[in-house]
């Protein structure tokens, strides 16, 4: 039995070797339907993607028709790389099985030609073909999916870290303008970048601007209030600003007690008040005046 | 015993936790910083807390314990240096020190002590003037 | 889950409870723990390591690795004290049967990311946390 599958494999690589041509024209016609993104690649860079498909296939079929052995490596090793970078090009999963699947009919028709006088060999060969492609292209959409999750998680990160911009406004001063919506891990990450740069710019007064964060809610109010706490034992004022007129609803609605938080409607307000407490005052320097002196 | 030494410096005392703190050497700084406010009528104590990688409930306990003690003798008390993650953790604990005054730094403490008792010369002296 | 390596101190003296800080420290340092994280996780050994020792008249602390699917780091605290009778009641903030602020146990459950606690009057106490990378 084990003689005559090897025997059978044999045969399916030189199948592909023969008709490796008919098959790689009929594969490509096959492709040009619905699955072909001629927008996202090449035509070229298709057909190279395609023959290097079929060689390694034929190559590892040598030994049987187990995707998870060691002679398929290759084999899957280019399908990640495929489908990696189809998922950075914007093809959608489909797309990128259909890859794998489509080669069914044009590999099936060439099994079917060699296999003409022994139905039931060819029968075997289909079933096993067929067991092996759609492990490949299942192979293919893990893949894709592993290299999309790898960019969400990137892109979050980018976020969090572009998200949180601490400014230095004055000599001791420091602001931090919350724009979009404040969930648990972002408030977090905030806190601490905050916590840092008053450490860092040796900052007494930090003003936290919410004008651009749409809701506030209990989670969110309270992150704001342990940030204020926080940064009072390290010996920093906070100032919250931007509060609005639903965000102030809201936050008495839920009981939330910021009643040892300073806070200020607008940043200027903010500003005006942390520049006192920094012993800074402002003098506004008349035009005509200086003119004159002149 | 292991002690952390209390240094003076003018009306002011000045002490800076650079070890690992267990529980008995807590209590031992809060005795002796009491006994030494007393005996030096100082005015002020600045405890600089830069070095301790963390606090709990204990030794926070024992910070709020010795400014409420030394605010009973006539002396300001400052906590400095209050590390970021050990404050983020404080707060996470339930603990808010209410009771203690804080700054970034010694320089910001010595200011805020100083400050404070000018305010108090004022108000006792100013009265008298006028 | 991947349990990578376990170690057991024991929590018998107040220097016990240094020890015990530094041992978590160094752990979850070599986890990859952010400063935040480690503070925390530290912070809470250190009220479970004295409550071990004030109320449970010591015990020990196991420390566990753990990693896969998530890393992670798990403390047990184990004594043969006389038992917690009220779990609920002890973990509210500001109760006490010492002198203490009574933020031990409930502090330590905000401070990390699982929390168990089993207690048998009479026979002992258990508590377990976990905290993930």
């Amino acid at each position: 039995m084990a003689t005559s599958t090897v025997n059978q494999n044999a045969t399916l690589a030189s199948i592909i070797q023969q008709r490796r041509e008919a098959i790689l024209a009929e594969w490509l016609r096959e492709m040009s339907g619905a699955t072909r993104r001629s927008d996202l690649m090449k035509e070229s860079e298709l057909q190279a993607q395609c023959g290097q498909f079929l060689d390694l296939l034929a190559r590892a079929s040598e030994t049987g028709t187990n995707a998870q052995t060691a002679a398929y490596e290759p084999l899957r090793e280019m399908l990640m790389d495929t489908s990696h970078v189809r998922a950075q090009k914007g093809f959608t999963p489909r797309e990128t099985a259909m890859f794998v699947f489509s080669i069914k009919r044009p590999l099936f028709t060439a099994i079917r030609e060699a296999h003409s006088k022994d139905a039931v060999a060819m029968a075997e060969q289909m079933w096993s073909m067929t067991e092996l492609l759609d492990s490949l292209g299942l192979y293919t959409t893990e893949a894709y999916l592993k290299s999309r999750e790898e960019v969400i998680r990137r892109q979050q990160e980018d976020m969090l870290e572009l998200s949180t911009p601490v400014v230095k406004l004055w000599e001791g001063i420091l602001a931090l303008p919350l724009i979009g919506t404040l969930d648990s891990a972002r408030t977090q990450i905030v806190m601490e970048s905050l916590l840092e740069a008053i450490v860092q710019t040796n900052s007494r007064v930090a003003i936290i601007d919410i004008t651009g964060v749409p809701t506030v809610d209990t989670v969110v109010a309270q992150h704001l209030l342990k940030t204020v706490t926080a940064a009072r034992l390290m010996g920093a004022d906070c100032i919250i600003s931007g509060v609005r007129p639903q965000i102030a609803q809201t936050i008495v609605h839920l009981g939330i007690n910021l009643l040892d938080v300073t806070t200020k409607a607008t940043l200027s307000d903010a500003f005006g008040l942390a520049m006192q407490r920094a012993g800074f005052s402002f003098v506004r320097s008349d035009k005509k005046e200086s003119k004159r002196d002149n | 015993m292991e002690r952390i030494p209390i240094l003076r410096m003018g009306e002011y005392l000045l002490v800076t936790i650079q070890v690992d703190m267990h529980d008995r050497l807590a209590m031992t700084l809060q005795d002796d910083l009491t006994n030494r406010i007393s005996e030096t009528s100082a005015k002020g104590v600045l405890i600089d807390i830069s070095s301790l990688e963390i606090v709990d409930s204990f030794i926070g306990r024992m910070l709020g314990n010795i400014a409420s003690m030394s605010r009973v003798l006539d002396a300001d008390t400052v906590v400095v240096g209050m590390r970021p993650a050990v404050a983020i953790t404080l707060v996470e604990l339930g603990m808010s020190l209410t009771g203690v005054r804080t700054a970034l730094n010694v320089d910001a403490g010595m200011d805020l002590l100083r400050n404070s008792l000018d305010a108090r010369k004022d108000a006792l002296y100013g009265s008298r003037i006028h | 889950m991947a349990v990578v390596s376990t170690e057991a101190t024991p929590v018998a003296t107040e220097s016990d409870i240094v020890a015990v800080r530094r041992l978590v420290r160094e752990t979850a340092a070599k986890l990859g723990f952010s400063l935040v994280d480690q503070t925390k996780v530290v912070t809470a050994a250190s009220e479970l390591a004295r409550n071990t020792l004030i109320h449970g008249n010591g015990g020990e602390m196991e420390l566990i690795t753990l990693n896969g699917p998530r890393v992670g780091l798990r403390l047990k605290f184990h004594d043969h004290g006389p038992g917690i009778r009220d779990i609920q009641l002890a973990l509210r903030d500001g109760f006490t049967t010492g002198s203490g602020l009574g933020l031990g146990l409930g502090g330590a459950k905000r401070l990390v990311n699982e929390f168990e606690i089993d207690s048998q009057v009479g026979q002992g106490t258990t508590v377990t946390v976990t905290r993930w990378k």
